[in-house]
């Protein structure tokens, strides 16, 4: 099965900076990609390029296999990060205006958006203007917009941004109930803990570069160290007398009732069971478990090490 | 081309809706049929009598003055002109005429009235005063009226154009004016629906669906079909106007001023009899040239087939090229305060070619009015001025004209080709103020 979009050498130059360079991404069926990174990192000129609205300077894009060109505009769905819709216009009419322009017939559409709008609960809103709703209901509106058109490759850009919890959660499950549906998923972000929970594979941007990529799970295991977080009750002195060479103590968090969670680095040749081996004797020992590192830390560890790699 | 088409319709059914859309159409022909029903009225109005008191102190020089039919001349025989002026006030006098000792000398007199007469009724008594005067001086020196009227000279310069054909046609100065009338028109017409286009644009640009639209259709798409719709736009709001105006005036006119244009009322008003009454009325209609039936009324004169074909291509022509222009101004700023740096180069041809065009009416063959005619951005309004005095024989040469069309339609294809790298890059830019240097490096980004 081919990749839903693949980037090959991608780079972008503005007059006095370089928004992209040479990005190779692929884009798996399916799936949920990230695309995370700092703002002003390059995202929105990838996403851009990706929906034809600017060419790339160098490099080639392939969209399930062939090369990327116009027709293929109508296989994405876009919800950009500024939102924006006619104010004047009525929510329906509009939404039939843009499905048409995506490409849909008349009475295709209607069939479409009658359902969208029936799942959404918003089927009193056919007739209003949209300067009428709140900015929560324009989102809502926006986001129908975005995909009624079935995409194969939707792009999201800050989706949950101007969403309350409640809309947000809806919106979350729609995300994987496309996705379930067949759809490849682009989110864009540069708030990372909001989306590594539903994201399948990640791509960090950074400086205009990609400096990371790859499945969630794949990254989180390789970057995750030997590092453990141990509770129990006990006394803490007679817990940092047993550690030894091999198990450095990173820091202690301490309870109510003697209760204490520390984290400790194992070094490469060490197991759990050599750290309990060494612990039991003195202390009780309550949970156990590996310390996963969050999107976050991942990005900010690797910035240091690109940094560092510069510096040499 | 089926995506730029679906952009049309949307341009023209928003703005065809929109109330202001209604409210200047319907109100538009309202208010320019009011104000002529108004001229209409006031003039039929002017019928009121007048009874004019005459201070003579010249008597009885001036005792012979001819009532009109809604002028009455009264002698206030032995009065002097203070009495006069009181009696006015107690009277249904509406005028004194004071007519001093010295009238020959100082060529004045004086009226005083209640209510301001008409131009019209002044100037039938200053031409009844001016007669007498001129007896006076006549007796005065001795000559004979004939003499008079011999000697008394109204000179006339009658410019003949020579043409090949060995024709002579008069250069027709009246027709320019025809002219003159259609580049106004133009004139407002371009600004007016150009300044639609550029709002539409800032529109769409600063509520960002911009960025929804072209992942669409192409920016050119979206840039073409909107100023093609409001082109749509103008052409509907033309006809209903056009419609409207002829439509309300015929109403008026045949209820409201019936009875003023049927001879059998002003045979029983004027005690004559109605064929009599009708040639009355010819006569009154003549003198303000509303003949039709005239050959050489300028109405008539006029080819308006042509007048009206040559506008409206040259209003398209000219819309198309500055509503691009426009569009491309709209798409470099972020609202439409900031327009003002980019209006300038744009606005200044068109006004140029609207002040200059009285100096085409002036001399419609000289060079200036030829290039103001061929130049794509004056021609609009410059060539209508010119074509009015006719073309072919006569007029302004064929060559000219196909010339000055092929111009347009050039002008204006590089025109929506400019703004068109302008737009594309113009409506993705937010927040930044963009130079003219900026602009020029995005029109020659490859």
């Amino acid at each position: 099965m081919n990749d839903i979009l693949d980037i090959k050498g991608v780079s972008k130059f503005y007059a006095n900076h370089t928004a992209l360079n040479q990005v190779d991404l692929s884009i798996a069926p399916n799936k949920i990609f990230g695309l995370l990174g700092p703002n002003g990192a390059g995202k929105t000129s990838l996403i851009r390029i990706i929906n034809q609205i600017t060419g790339p300077d160098e490099g080639h894009l392939f969209f399930d296999g062939q090369p990327l060109s116009p027709e293929h505009q109508q296989s994405i769905g876009y919800l950009p990060e500024e939102r924006g819709l006619y104010k004047k216009m009525k929510v329906g009419e509009q939404a039939l205006y843009l499905a048409q322009l995506k490409g849909m017939s008349k009475a295709e559409a209607l069939s479409n958006l009658k359902e969208w709008f029936l799942k959404f609960e918003i089927t009193d809103w056919w007739n209003k203007r949209i300067d009428e709703l709140s900015k929560g209901m324009q989102q809502k509106v926006q986001f129908i917009v975005t995909i009624m058109h079935k995409p194969k490759l939707l792009i999201l850009d800050e989706p949950f941004s101007g969403f309350d919890p409640i809309n947000a959660t809806l919106i979350k499950n729609e995300i994987l109930q496309l996705k379930e549906e067949g759809t490849s998923i682009i989110l864009s972000t540069h708030n990372m803990s909001s989306v590594e929970e539903i994201c399948d594979d990640i791509a960090l941007i950074y400086k205009s570069n990609k400096i990371l990529d790859g499945s969630v799970e794949e990254i989180k295991e390789a970057r995750s160290g030997n590092e453990f977080s141990v509770k129990y009750a006990g006394d803490h002195m007679a817990f940092t007398k047993a550690l030894w060479v091999d198990a450095e103590l990173k820091n202690t968090q301490t309870f109510a009732n003697g209760i204490h969670n520390s984290t400790i680095k194992l070094s490469e040749s060490k197991t759990t069971n050599d750290l309990l081996k060494a612990i039991l004797p003195h202390v009780r020992v309550l949970g156990l478990e590996k310390v996963i590192p969050s999107m976050n830390d991942i990005f900010i560890s690797r910035v240091n090490e690109i940094n560092q790699e510069n510096d040499e | 081309m089926n995506k730029t088409w679906l952009i049309i319709q949307r341009e023209y059914a928003t703005r065809v809706k929109k109330k202001s859309f209604l409210l200047i159409t319907f109100l538009g022909p309202l208010l320019l049929a009011a104000g002529l029903s108004l001229v209409m009225y006031l003039s039929v109005k002017e019928n009121i009598n007048h009874r004019v008191l005459i201070i003579d102190e010249k008597a009885p020089a001036f005792s012979n003055l001819q009532n009109t039919p809604n002028i009455e001349f009264n002698y206030g025989t032995g009065m002097d002109i203070n009495h006069a002026k009181d009696v006015l006030f107690n009277s249904d006098y509406t005028c004194v005429l004071y007519i001093p000792r010295n009238i020959e000398r100082s060529n004045t007199s004086k009226l005083y009235y209640k209510k301001q007469p008409s131009g019209a009724v002044i100037r039938v008594i200053e031409d009844k005063v001016e007669s007498v005067v001129e007896e006076l001086k006549l007796k005065q020196y001795n000559i004979s009226r004939d003499e008079f009227y011999d000697v008394k000279t109204n000179f006339v310069l009658n410019s003949v154009k020579f043409t090949e054909s060995g024709e002579e046609e008069k250069l027709d100065k009246a027709k320019s004016y025809v002219g003159f009338f259609f580049g106004a028109m133009i004139y407002i017409f371009i600004f007016l629906y150009g300044v639609q286009v550029m709002r539409g644009v800032i529109e769409e640009k600063s509520n960002r669906i911009i960025e929804v639209i072209i992942t669409s259709v192409k920016p050119f798409q979206l840039m073409l079909g909107k100023i093609i719709g409001v082109a749509f736009v103008s052409l509907t709001q033309f006809i209903l106007w056009i419609i409207l105006t002829m439509g309300i005036l015929t109403t008026v006119q045949s209820t409201l001023f019936k009875d003023y244009y049927d001879p059998t009322t002003i045979a029983t008003q004027t005690q004559v009899t109605p064929e009599i009454a009708m040639q009355m009325q010819m006569e009154q209609i003549d003198q303000k040239k509303f003949d039709l039936l005239d050959p050489n009324n300028i109405i008539n004169r006029t080819n308006w087939p042509l007048m009206i074909g040559l506008f409206i291509f040259y209003f398209l022509g000219g819309y198309l090229l500055y509503s691009a222009l426009f569009a491309a101004v709209g798409s470099a700023v972020d609202n439409e305060t900031d327009t003002q740096q980019f209006m300038l180069p744009v606005t200044l041809p068109l006004t140029l070619a609207y002040v200059l065009s009285t100096a085409i009416v002036e001399n419609p063959e000289g060079s200036l009015a030829f290039w103001l005619s061929i130049i794509p951005l004056t021609s609009p309004i410059a060539m209508l001025v010119r074509v009015a005095i006719g073309i072919g024989e006569g007029g302004i040469p064929i060559w000219e004209l196909v010339l000055s069309v092929v111009s347009l339609i050039v002008g204006f294809i590089l025109a929506v080709l400019l703004a068109a790298k302008i737009y594309r890059t113009g409506i993705l830019m937010h927040g930044k103020k963009i130079s003219y240097l900026e602009l020029w490096k995005w029109l020659t980004h490859k």
